[in-house]
């Protein structure tokens, strides 16, 4: 008896040690990640702002050969051709992203690439899709559980939502066009034109993947979003973009 | 288990809960610093990316 008393007892103490180790790793990825991860993002975004508020200097970037007619009477509301914008360095912060659907000072810095390094300190840019504002699909990626939840709420994003990403020198302002949910290796989604791989992109697109369910990743949760138009950072964020959008959340 | 430990633990009532309270700590530091931060990446809920095979990187 006093053999089956201890062996239960011992069993016992080790379902409760397991039980709290549980509890314990819940506090730490969502009370201790999330919240230094929090004041990480919101330390880079602070930083990216200052970096962008800067003068621009000139652009190295800019071809040393004359460039053709193509450019010189573009409207600043088209989208950008690919070649003028240099390809971010991997794991660098390159571009900060405000969605107002998930609160009205929502804002994360996106980094080039989707490492789970990368993805740690925010939202990642996958690096064989198009950047913010060219022609194409730039697909990012975020967290849903874990790491600051930055998009646990991205199914609430509605279509005519906007979203938009801030660059160096340009506000990108997209409007989400539809959600769904895939396959964790449904990579049509990335295509520069969203599902239909093949098909030459005419306008500029926008990706959002995270998982789904909540909590799980069996699949994706993702949102499209359309180039509604691109405003030179001199002429500054039209307010009514950021203001708080209508209907349910 | 757990009885062994507190028998284990010299002094008083009061001695004892501390000592206990103190290894709580070291025990839940060693966790938060070392063995969660370790484990989180190969739980499911961090992938997020799609790819065309699960477990390839991009």
């Amino acid at each position: 008896m006093r053999v089956v008393r201890a062996v239960v007892g011992t069993v016992g103490e080790l379902a409760i040690t397991a039980g709290v180790l549980l509890l314990l790793f819940v506090v730490w990825e969502l009370g201790v990640v999330g919240f230094t991860t929090n004041r990480a993002q919101a330390a880079t975004v602070d930083t990216l702002e200052r970096q962008f508020a800067l003068p621009t200097p000139t652009t190295p970037s800019t071809p040393s050969t004359p460039s053709t007619s193509s450019t010189t009477d573009t409207p600043t509301a088209s989208p950008t051709t690919s070649a003028a914008v240099p390809v971010p360095p991997p794991g660098d912060a390159f571009a900060i992203l405000r969605i107002p659907r998930l609160g009205a000072s929502w804002a994360k810095p996106v980094y080039q690439g989707v490492g789970l390094d990368v993805l740690a300190k925010g939202i990642g840019h996958y690096p064989d899709t198009q950047l913010p504002g060219q022609v194409g699909n730039a697909a990012f990626a975020g967290h849903r559980a874990g790491h600051g939840n930055p998009l646990i709420d991205i199914d609430t994003i509605r279509p005519g939502d906007a979203i938009v990403v801030e660059t160096a020198d340009t506000y990108v302002i997209y409007r989400a066009d539809r959600s769904e949910i895939v396959p964790p290796t449904d990579v049509n989604v990335l295509a520069p034109v969203p599902d239909q791989p093949g098909v030459a992109p005419t306008e500029a697109w926008l990706t959002l993947t995270s998982c789904e369910p909540k909590y799980g990743s069996t699949n994706r949760f993702i949102v499209f979003a359309k180039l509604d138009r691109s405003v030179p950072r001199a002429e500054g964020l039209p307010a009514d973009v950021l203001a708080a959008p209508g209907g349910n959340g | 288990m757990y009885a062994a430990l507190w028998r284990l633990f010299p002094g008083g009532r009061l001695a004892k809960t501390l000592q206990a309270l103190l290894l709580f700590a070291v025990v839940v530091a060693i966790l938060f610093i070392w063995v969660f931060p370790a484990v989180a990446p190969h739980l499911p809920f961090e992938d997020v990316t799609i790819e065309p095979t699960t477990g390839a990187t991009s």
